[in-house]
């Protein structure tokens, strides 16, 4: 490491880094840094929403058979958990922006609860696919309708996606725990709470794009009688 | 603007830290664009090894040299070596971090941690790509195209496209720090339109690579995944769509091969520029024209598919927006002969590179029209046409430009000039082999000869046997620099602050620069490419 | 073909000599850019190169009737280049109506070619001279482009769906058949050859091969072995639709959509039965993937096709497949 920088990467973590020369400089380029590193999760997920698209167009009865498998209930309670947990997010930021130290810490950590919350009911769902061989693989079975092969197509992008998804989450988390100690060290203040911003465009991004995959994955066809992909 | 350069200045980045450690966990956005040159040459060098072999199983009409299977592995890595670990990293990775910072007036990126990781996740690309090499190699063409790669090749299929997964993420970062900083870094007075075009160049890049590069990794991650889980994605036997990997593998890829040439561009009106003491004509048209490639570029992706049974109405969209592409291309061109125009030229190496680029530039762009013709693309798709063309884009343009971008900038990077005799033979040796591999293979395309051919028949032999003769002389070309510019670290004659009469930022700080680039914040006060008669006057007495 | 010295191939195709005219437009246009750009380079260099270490031209900041002109000038030539060549590609997509029909089969490393009154060749493609070819195409594994230079023409044979291609040879005799598309080991080995015949010896080469039955015949014959006779009858009283005459006419699908029952629908209703299912039937038919090959499947669509009855509209059968 250069000793130019060895004042800057030293002690507290507010500290301006050398290649700054103020603090709203480097406040605004991580912002900038954020919003293009979620352009280009949004590419990323793109790819895969497009290859959903075009075999929905493809296998339609076949998806809608494998869509209607797939727990409404759970889906929207997972969508109601996932919004509460970006508005526990919204008021960590502001907590920060006022210097409210121990709400900080509070709001991160029900955020952290809900964010737990929406993976255990993913569990939960994932386990029910294990149990209905709805894993696409060579025990996969798919009686519900619809071409099987096909239905194992959904599947493969049902995991893909949701899954995906979850990584973000599960990455989310141990972002999180990391705020979570530093807030308790009272590390942001009004001055600097750069990261725990940064943090909440990516919460709220990844909330985003559950809100997009729920309707995607669980809701659409949703208006064909069930079992009617069974022609 | 402070002009007081001094060379006495002593301290400067190469020469703040001799140990390994300084260099391996560098921050210095100068030390990490050498890291790059230094892996980019090998990469470029192994490439280079493949190519050989190539040009030299094809000088006779059988395959006697190499079974079928060791030469279809040969073109796939040549390919995948050159255009992921070489091409699209070139003047981006090496040149554009070491000046970028140093351009707009900036100590560094934004993001030097980020900077450095990004080298280390291209290294870990690299040498997975390297070990599939040399775990027997892969044979399914750099395109991956389904379901060859995702079913029915045996090759390492997927350590590669592990390795260039992750070589992907490299160059997303690289150009989430060049859009960060050049948005959020620039000195005061550093105006948009005081930037050098070569930002403008690498800002369109970026561009590129923060949107296009996700979306190959995705394509990428689904072939693995087909391949590993059997399950139908690509492969029509399980159920999926082979046309749909191509859509998604050229909306990445064929903006990729603006990331390969847009930074050429750049470099070549900062050449011009100097070496004509002239504003670059029409600065605005040449700053827009390259955001309009890097727009045009990702609206063009199902050229690649005008006889893959894609909608005929989709190809008739593809192809007129490819000849849009065309438009700003023309207009950069006829812009530098412009600058060149009552200019005051000077004929140092870095020029006879401009001048090779704006001939070879030339030709690639024109025989892109070719292809963009839906009916006569018919006819030359997947042949040597092809082969030819790009080559004159990604040889011609982007390696010409990233040797003229060394030659230009190497005494910025070590304060040594080089001999400029062995440098300008190089660049006429590079010229007349280029054009001597190259040309004959718009001929053998147009004769029918298709691309990734082991054995032809006979009539094919002559242009080929000229292609290999000429891919020697090319090879010399690519050799004698290494010698001169080694030979040039210790002994060359010291180059001072500003050789070549520069007026970019980078020629106002001294050659090699200091760590943080300035001794202090520069504040631009005027236009890029102002030249000033009193400074020559001055360097002269 | 020969080994002489040349810079097109052989003009073999009603369309080629168009394809090369386009080309020369092309060269010529090219050649007079690049020489154009290249002198007045030369010129700009000579005329104006340094004459002093401290020169500094005058600046010039550009002017817009300049950047206009050479905007204006590229945009309408290539926009000449267009429509030029999207006049060319319809031509060379479209087949005509009437066209003497062949089937092609890719795989790894062989072209298989059927005729309709029965011949199969391996490698080698016997056309008539003088009349439109129809090939329809399909591969049993990889991607393969079936590629005949002399003819100016290419289509790329994907697996899972028919494609199409079609010429008209002009001058008798044997050219070039390449793969085009990349498909492993032995891409450079799967050629071969194309023998454009006169039409009396193009009869009797069909001749050959009598006594083998037709495409049609042997249709007809799978067609009962595999029991489709049972619930596709004539009368209509099966379970499943009447195929007389459903060859080119739109079909009413069970989801409101309607598709035209083209080879690829018919290929894809043997192969996926539940994929479009007419409206009024029930999706009870198996999936015969993997119980027929790629040859019979030619021989049932050639067999439904052959139904002709049911009420006629007239319409000639429209290009139908893929990329057509």
């Amino acid at each position: 490491m250069s000793s130019h920088s060895a004042h800057a990467t030293a002690g507290h973590p507010a500290a301006l880094l050398h290649q700054f020369d103020t603090a709203d400089q480097q406040k605004d380029a991580s912002t900038l840094g954020m919003w293009l590193f979620l352009i280009t999760e949004i590419m990323f997920f793109g790819g895969l929403f497009i290859a959903y698209i075009v075999y929905r167009n493809a296998y339609f009865d076949s998806f809608v058979a494998a869509s209607h498998t797939l727990n409404i209930p759970l889906g929207t309670f997972n969508t109601t958990v996932l919004i509460c947990s970006s508005l526990t997010m919204a008021m960590a930021v502001h907590s920060a922006q006022v210097g409210n130290r121990s709400r900080i810490v509070l709001f991160l950590v029900l955020t952290l609860i809900l964010g737990a919350a929406f993976l255990g009911v993913k569990v939960i769902e994932y386990a029910d696919k294990f149990e209905h061989h709805h894993v696409p693989g060579p025990s996969f079975q798919f009686t519900e309708g619809g071409n099987p092969k096909n239905a194992e197509l959904f599947f493969s992008l049902y995991f893909g996606m949701t899954g995906l998804h979850a990584l973000h989450m599960i990455i989310g988390a141990g972002i999180l725990l990391v705020l979570i100690f530093n807030a308790s060290k009272g590390w942001y203040t009004p001055e600097y709470y750069t990261p725990v911003e940064m943090f909440g465009l990516y919460w709220h991004f990844v909330d985003i794009v559950w809100i997009f995959l729920f309707p995607l994955l669980y809701l659409l066809g949703g208006h064909l009688p069930p079992g009617s992909g069974g022609h | 603007m402070s002009t007081a350069i001094e060379s006495k200045e002593t301290r400067n980045y190469l020469n703040a830290g001799y140990d390994l450690k300084s260099w391996l966990l560098t921050l210095d956005h100068k030390r990490i664009g050498l890291l790059y040159l230094f892996s980019i040459s090998f990469f470029f060098l192994l490439g280079g090894l493949f190519a050989v072999g190539i040009r030299l199983e094809l000088l006779t009409p059988p395959g006697d040299l190499f079974q079928s299977e060791t030469y279809n592995k040969l073109f796939t890595m040549h390919g995948i070596i050159m255009v992921f670990f070489f091409l699209i990293p070139s003047i981006p990775a090496v040149i554009g971090n070491f000046l970028i910072p140093i351009m707009i007036g900036a100590r560094d990126l934004a993001f030097p941690r980020l900077n450095l990781l990004s080298w280390y996740v291209f290294m870990v690309g690299g040498t997975l790509a390297i070990s599939a090499a040399l775990m027997g190699g892969i044979d399914t063409g750099w395109t991956f195209y389904t379901p060859y790669s995702s079913t029915y090749s045996n090759s390492n299929v997927m350590v590669t496209a592990v390795g260039v997964f992750i070589t992907g993420f490299s160059s997303i970062l690289t150009g989430l720090n060049f859009l960060v900083s050049i948005h959020r870094m620039r000195a005061p007075g550093m105006t948009w339109f005081r930037l050098p075009l070569f930002i403008w160049a690498h800002y369109a890049t970026s561009l590129i690579m923060v949107l296009g590069t996700p979306v190959v990794a995705v394509t990428i991650l689904l072939v693995g995944v087909e391949r590993m889980f059997r399950i139908g994605i690509f492969d029509p036997a399980l159920g999926g769509d082979p046309v749909l990997f191509q859509h998604l593998f050229w909306f990445y890829s064929h903006p990729a091969v603006y990331i390969m040439i847009l930074p050429a561009l750049g470099v070549m009106s900062e050449i011009i520029s100097t070496f004509t003491r002239r504003e670059v004509f029409g600065y605005k048209f040449v700053a827009f024209s390259s955001v309009a490639i890097a727009v045009l570029g990702f609206l063009v992706w199902g050229h690649h598919m005008f006889v893959s049974s894609q909608s005929v109405y989709a190809s008739l969209v593809f192809s007129i927006i490819t000849y849009l592409v065309g438009v700003p291309s023309a207009i950069k061109v006829f812009n530098w002969l412009a600058t060149i125009y009552k200019g005051s030229v000077s004929f140092g190496t870095p020029m006879i590179y401009a001048f090779g680029f704006i001939g070879l530039f030339t030709v690639g762009g024109l025989t892109g029209l070719f292809l963009a013709a839906m009916g006569l693309d018919v006819h030359v798709h997947d042949t040597y046409f092809v082969v030819a063309h790009f080559h004159y884009i990604m040889v011609g343009g982007a390696i010409m430009g990233y040797l003229g971008a060394i030659h230009f900038w190497w005494p910025k990077m070590f304060g040594r000039m080089y001999p400029e005799v062995p440098a300008k033979t190089a660049a006429w040796l590079v010229f007349v082999g280029f054009n001597f591999t190259f040309f004959p293979q718009f001929l053998l395309g147009y004769l029918g000869m298709p691309r990734r051919y082991h054995q032809y028949p006979e009539e094919f032999q002559i242009f080929n046997v000229m292609s290999s003769i000429g891919a020697s002389v090319l090879a010399l070309g690519y050799a004698l620099p290494v010698f001169y510019l080694v030979w040039s670290l210790k002994k060359g004659e010291i180059a001072g602050a500003n050789p070549w009469g520069g007026t970019g930022l980078e020629w106002k700080t001294p050659s090699p620069p200091p760590t943080e680039n300035f001794e202090e914040t520069p504040v631009v006060t005027e236009p890029a490419y102002s030249y000033h008669k009193e400074e020559f006057e001055l360097v002269k007495s | 073909m020969g080994t002489k010295f040349a810079f097109f191939p052989e003009q073999a195709s009603s369309f080629a000599s168009s394809v090369d005219n386009f080309y020369f437009f092309m060269v010529a246009l090219s050649v007079f850019f690049s020489v154009a750009i290249f002198l007045t380079l030369v010129f700009f260099s000579i005329k104006f190169r340094r004459k002093s270490a401290t020169e500094v031209p005058a600046p010039f900041h550009g002017g817009m009737a300049l950047e206009l002109t050479w905007t204006v000038i590229p945009f309408i030539l290539v926009m000449v280049m267009f429509f030029w060549s999207a006049r060319l590609y319809f031509t060379i997509v479209t087949p005509p109506a009437e066209a003497v029909e062949m089937w092609v089969t890719g795989k790894q490393w062989m072209w298989k070619i059927q005729h309709l009154a029965g011949n199969r060749e391996i490698n080698e493609l016997h056309v008539p001279v003088g009349k439109a070819v129809r090939l329809t195409m399909t591969s049993e594994d990889v991607l393969h482009d079936f590629y005949i230079p002399a003819f100016r023409t290419k289509m790329d044979v994907l697996p899972g769906r028919y494609t199409q291609l079609w010429f008209k040879a002009t001058k008798p005799g044997k050219y070039h058949l390449f793969c085009a598309e990349y498909c492993g080991n032995q891409h450079s080995g799967m050629i071969g050859s194309v023998y454009v015949m006169e039409p009396q010896d193009y009869e009797a080469w069909l001749a050959g091969a009598a006594g083998q039955g037709t495409l049609v015949e042997r249709g007809e014959k799978l067609f009962a072995e595999l029991a489709c006779n049972n619930c596709h009858r004539p009368d209509g009283t099966g379970r499943g639709p009447n195929l007389e005459g459903v060859f080119a006419k739109a079909v009413q699908l069970e989801s409101g959509q309607k598709v035209t029952a083209d080879e690829n629908y018919i290929r894809e209703s043997i192969l996926n039965p539940q994929a479009k299912v007419v409206a009024g039937y029930q999706g009870i038919m198996p999936t015969f993937q993997g119980l027929v090959t790629e040859d019979q499947l030619v021989q049932l669509i050639e067999y439904i096709k052959s139904l002709k009855g049911g009420p006629a509209t007239g319409t000639q059968s429209a290009p139908s497949a893929d990329g057509v």
